[in-house]
């Protein structure tokens, strides 16, 4: 049985910011957090950079969820993301789930999603690459 | 003397953006500002860290931070408030911060054209000589809503 995180592997950050999980994908979970001030960039709409905290802590859930399946533990670093910003996040619930593209010995690179009510238009997406240190 | 004869004042938006919002969760503050570039202050915050167990700073907050220190470099640049959307945003974290200290955000607005502007900067917490991210931007200006012609 895989070892699931469930809302208290995510870091104080990402609780913090109102980030939950909202429901299992196959191996990975799909985060979502609530639209409210804490995340409100321009009126009514979600700040850039609170949707690119959704979008990291969907991939590093992705992660810790595959790894956690095979056994390993690691202290997993930020190298680095890039977002790409599609759509204004509205002021309604936003979710997030990623894919590891390439799980290394050193480092993973994962693909990250994140949309609104429709799961097939995103709003914004991310390509990010993480350090797996030996934990 | 190009200072004293702009509009845009990044110290006074910053007190009008970061009264509320995320950037206002955030508590970031204003810290310096030049011609084409501005840096915001983000204050050591005990429930930002990034790993359970371990005192770093989380990276979002960094990319917060960097996200709006690019958006007040553009309107400083422009010289007016006018409204932008991040179209591409890209961070390399090259180091932790250091646990209890301020993280700088500092970004410049290199090149400005009709529909887009573009932004690189550095993070730092102290030492602006040894960064702990660098960042590459775009954004997109936001076109006013289409021109009234012809109307009678």
């Amino acid at each position: 049985m895989t070892e699931r995180p469930d809302d208290a592997a995510l870091t104080p950050y990402a609780r913090a910011l109102g980030i939950e999980l909202d429901h299992w994908d196959g191996d990975a979970p799909v985060m979502r957090v609530a639209f409210d001030e804490t995340v409100e960039g321009r009126p009514e709409h979600f700040h850039g950079g609170a949707t690119g905290g959704l979008l990291e802590t969907a991939g590093y859930a992705v992660l810790r969820s595959v790894l956690a399946a095979s056994g390993r533990t690691a202290t997993l670093k930020p190298i680095n993301i890039t977002v790409q910003y599609l759509a204004a996040g509205k002021s309604q619930t936003s979710y997030a789930s990623g894919r590891i593209t390439k799980l290394g010995r050193r480092s993973a690179n994962i693909t990250v999603e994140a949309w609104q009510d429709d799961r097939a238009r995103p709003i914004a997406t991310a390509v990010m690459n993480v350090l797996m240190a030996d934990g | 003397m190009t200072a004293e004869t702009r509009k845009f004042d990044p110290a006074q938006a910053t007190k009008f953006f970061t009264g509320r919002g995320h950037s206002g969760w955030l508590g970031l503050q204003y810290s310096d500002h030049g011609d084409d570039w501005v840096e915001l202050e983000l204050p050591w915050r005990e429930d930002l860290l990034g790993e359970e167990g371990q005192r770093v700073l989380a990276s979002g907050p960094i990319l917060s931070l960097m996200d709006m220190a690019s958006g007040m470099a553009i309107w400083r640049a422009m010289d007016e408030f006018s409204a932008i959307a991040t179209l591409d945003l890209r961070v390399d974290y090259v180091r932790p911060a250091r646990e209890g200290s301020s993280v700088f955000g500092r970004t410049q607005c290199y090149r400005l054209t009709r529909s887009a502007a573009f932004v690189r900067g550095l993070a730092h917490d102290g030492n602006s000589d040894d960064p702990v991210a660098h960042i590459q931007a775009v954004f997109m200006k936001i076109a006013p809503s289409a021109p009234v012609a012809n109307r009678d």
